[in-house]
């Protein structure tokens, strides 16, 4: 909803043309630009101001390249400028220590405390072969130690249900005691949100700090969060000794601004990203995509990534390999396709990864989501030869498709003639990468695409 | 001046709504007008003054719009020379802080007429649905009306007891069906027994979802074709919860959760952060909704109805300069 970035300074750069280099007159206009849209993205305003300082020195005086436009090389110089900031030294997640390795998650209500640690056990039983002990220190939340004892049977985590009435320092003790008995690898202490400017509460999650000696203490915040983000992250590294910090929610259309805002002021690595409900939905930080994400220009990387994980690779490869020959590829083949694409969550799941100036012109993401249900109706409608040949179909098998299908004639017509058209842009790719096949469906990549 | 010394006990029981949202919103003193008195007291209004201003509206989530229709606003007085001093100015401020939220000062009204009154409780993940459905539950039985609570919210591990929990405490009926269920079948059971019982207001609870989720948007949208099949006026009220410490993403919220089932009434919940709420004028330049409630804490005292005059005092006086022309006082009874 939000005008991307890269469109705004579309306009405003215009003044920039013709000019060898970027000057402190022609720049003003785009930094403002800048400075109005990070805000919109959430970016506290502190660190806007000392961004948009930092951005301005070093844009001052670049050569602008002949094949690019000055617009280029300022987002080229942004984009560089929010990387190096979100970036940092990141020796991985601690699990060298002398296990039990105690991590503890602290963040305000609804930040995404409980579904992080489940995603955190799932992560380190799955993908690092680790013993995992969940325990919470949730006495307020109702049925909050319920919730993460639930989680911690669908993720196969040991869970520490601790007797009622037990403060919660003693809690997370117990369960110290109780990991170091069960030779578990990780223990994850889940507790309650709080409000940084609750001093009762911020003691609380001291003492259980204090109990348990935390080697990774994570600083759990919704990357929706507005302006307030600085001030709950600079509350929370002042009582604890942060060692990093979990972005949730990213899976939304916020812009994450609050990630730029808390890595600044904590100090501490992004270690995670929760990108949706199911437990699995936990991603590595990667200061580039994020960059291109406040700046609007959609996460592609992350697009091919979730490709790849969701396709069925052999499935692809046999595709692949009839796509090159630019023949046999049939109906059934198209089917398999439209269903592989359901399985990732619809077109609108991928469009959202999309720069906003790609999707705007492509279809409403709903409706094309509907589309596909009814195609994959039409070709279930058709026999097995004529899915292989659909040049046999003519009219008479026309209306008994659609009558099959629940569509109309024009229906099939339309899905017969974009098969056609697909046909023919195959044969001409042999099996071009993503960026000609983004390109060729949405008539070319946005201005200041990166890379 | 001079401190008047508060008798505790009577402070506190004085303490009504309206004053507990001035105290939680501005824990301390007022963050939109904190020492600007000091800073430009003596001093005519100039730019300077109103660029302070901006930085504090834009830091206090206002965004970019809203922040700049106020600036606009004042500038133009101050060009009059309209606005002498810093108090002129204050003043100024807060009532066009109160001119943008007054049209969305509507409160909630039960309409008896319809056995039961249906509440759809929507939004995102840990907005505080449950939380504020518990709360909700619990001012409508103050108000003698009878209650029943649908466990709506079939996916997050052990949302059912936590809903369970604040129907016990607040007097409420109670249906659920186990976790997994398809929640259009969880809401046509609740709407069907709550219709047999005579129940005055149903509440429905929903799992929480991004708004970019389009097939749990969809998902949304059947739950709202189940309820219309048993009454078709249902429901009465779709309530959107928002999270008040979210910045400009809450519009996009609104905007979407609208789209998809129409939203008739929002809820602010844990204003009581230090961001100070300004993300409300943000959505009642772009959005118009009504404002239902509000949340402040987490006590059951903490949550009232939305008041213009009472928020935008809230949020621009600070302590000790209370003028005594904060009207609203506590929110009235929800629904009667």
């Amino acid at each position: 909803m939000f005008e991307n970035l890269t469109a705004r300074l579309a306009r405003t750069v215009e003044s920039l043309r013709g000019r060898g280099r970027i000057t402190e007159e022609n720049v003003g206009d785009a930094l403002r630009e800048v400075r109005m849209a990070l805000l919109e993205a959430d970016v506290a305003l502190p660190v806007v101001k000392s961004f948009i300082e930092s951005v301005k020195a070093k844009a001052l005086g670049a050569e602008v390249a002949s094949s690019l436009t000055p617009g280029q090389v300022f987002i080229g110089i942004l984009h560089r400028e929010l990387v190096e900031l979100m970036g940092g030294a990141r020796e991985g997640f601690n699990l060298r220590a002398q296990p039990p390795i105690v991590v503890l998650l602290a963040g305000l209500q609804g930040a995404g405390k409980t579904t992080t640690a489940a995603k955190l056990a799932r992560w380190l039983i799955e993908r690092q072969r680790k013993r995992v002990l969940l325990v919470s220190t949730d006495v307020r939340r109702p049925a909050a130690i319920l919730q993460l004892e639930r989680l911690a049977q669908q993720v196969g985590s040991e869970f520490w249900r601790a007797p009622d009435g037990a403060p919660p320092a003693e809690i997370a003790r117990a369960a110290l005691d109780q990991a170091r008995r069960s030779v578990a690898d990780v223990l994850i202490v889940d507790t309650a949100g709080r409000l940084h400017v609750d001093e009762a509460l911020m003691q609380e999650v001291r003492d259980i700090d204090a109990a348990v000696n935390p080697a990774e203490r994570l600083f759990v915040v919704d990357a929706m969060a507005g302006q307030d983000a600085v001030n709950s992250a600079r509350a929370f590294a002042s009582a604890l000794d942060l060692t990093g910090i979990v972005l949730t929610k990213a899976d939304g259309d916020a812009r994450g601004g609050a990630a730029l805002s808390v890595r600044q002021i904590t100090g501490k690595p992004i270690v995670f990203l929760g990108v949706g409900e199911k437990t699995e939905a936990l991603e590595p930080f990667d200061p580039e995509r994020m960059a291109s994400r406040i700046l609007g220009m959609g996460d592609v990387v992350s697009l091919v990534e979730q490709v790849q994980r969701q396709v069925d690779v052999q499935e692809a490869e046999r595709l692949a390999k009839k796509v090159i020959k630019g023949k046999g590829f049939d109906m059934s083949d198209l089917k398999a396709q439209l269903e592989q694409l359901q399985q990732m969550g619809g077109v609108s799941a991928l469009l959202d990864k999309l720069p906003t100036a790609a999707t705007q012109k492509a279809m409403p993401a709903a409706q094309g989501d509907r589309e596909i249900r009814r195609q994959i109706a039409i070709i279930n409608s058709m026999t097995l030869k004529e899915r292989h040949t659909p040049a046999i179909i003519d009219g008479s098998r026309r209306r008994r498709i659609a009558a099959g299908a629940g569509v109309q004639v024009q229906d099939v017509n339309r899905l017969l003639k974009q098969f056609m058209e697909m046909q023919r842009m195959m044969k001409s790719m042999k099996g071009g990468k993503l960026r000609r096949m983004l390109g060729a469906l949405k008539g070319g990549m946005p201005p200041g695409f990166p890379r | 001046m001079f401190g008047r010394k508060p008798k505790p006990a009577e402070e506190q029981e004085k303490q009504g709504f309206f004053s507990r949202l001035r105290a939680r919103l501005n824990r301390g003193d007022s963050f939109l007008t904190r020492d600007i008195r000091d800073l430009f007291g003596s001093r005519q209004i100039d730019a300077a003054a109103l660029e302070e201003l901006e930085t504090r509206l834009l830091t206090a989530d206002a965004g970019v719009e809203a922040t700049e229709h106020i600036l606009e606003g004042l500038r133009k007085r101050v060009a009059r020379k309209e606005l002498g001093d810093v108090n002129a100015l204050i003043a100024a401020l807060r009532n066009a802080v109160a001119e943008i939220l007054a049209p969305c000062a509507q409160p909630l009204v039960i309409d008896e007429s319809r056995k039961p009154f249906v509440v759809l409780v929507v939004g995102v993940n840990g907005s505080g649905k449950t939380t504020t459905i518990g709360k909700l539950a619990r001012r409508l039985r103050e108000n003698g009306l009878s209650v029943m609570l649908a466990a709506g919210d079939t996916f997050r591990a052990a949302a059912i007891e936590q809903l369970d929990i604040w129907a016990k405490r607040s007097g409420a009926a109670f249906v659920s069906q186990q976790a997994g269920a398809d929640p259009g079948a969880v809401v046509f059971d609740a709407l069907q027994s709550a219709r047999a019982q005579k129940v005055d207001v149903l509440l429905a609870d929903t799992a929480g979802r991004l708004h970019s989720q389009s097939h749990l948007m969809e998902e949304l949208k059947k739950v709202r074709r189940v309820l219309q099949r048993v009454d078709p006026s249902a429901p009465h009220e779709v309530l959107l919860v928002l999270d008040a410490n979210q910045g400009q993403n809450a519009l996009s919220q609104a905007v979407q959760f609208h789209e998809a089932i129409g939203v008739t009434g929002l809820v602010l919940t844990k204003l009581d952060g230090t961001a100070k709420g300004g993300i409300v004028l943000a959505i009642a330049r772009k959005l118009g909704i009504p404002i239902r409630f509000i949340g402040v804490g987490e006590q059951p005292e903490d949550f009232g109805e939305f008041d213009a005059q009472a928020f935008a005092a809230a949020l621009v006086e600070g302590k000790g300069n209370s003028d005594g022309a904060a009207a609203g006082g506590d929110a009235q009874a929800a629904g009667r």
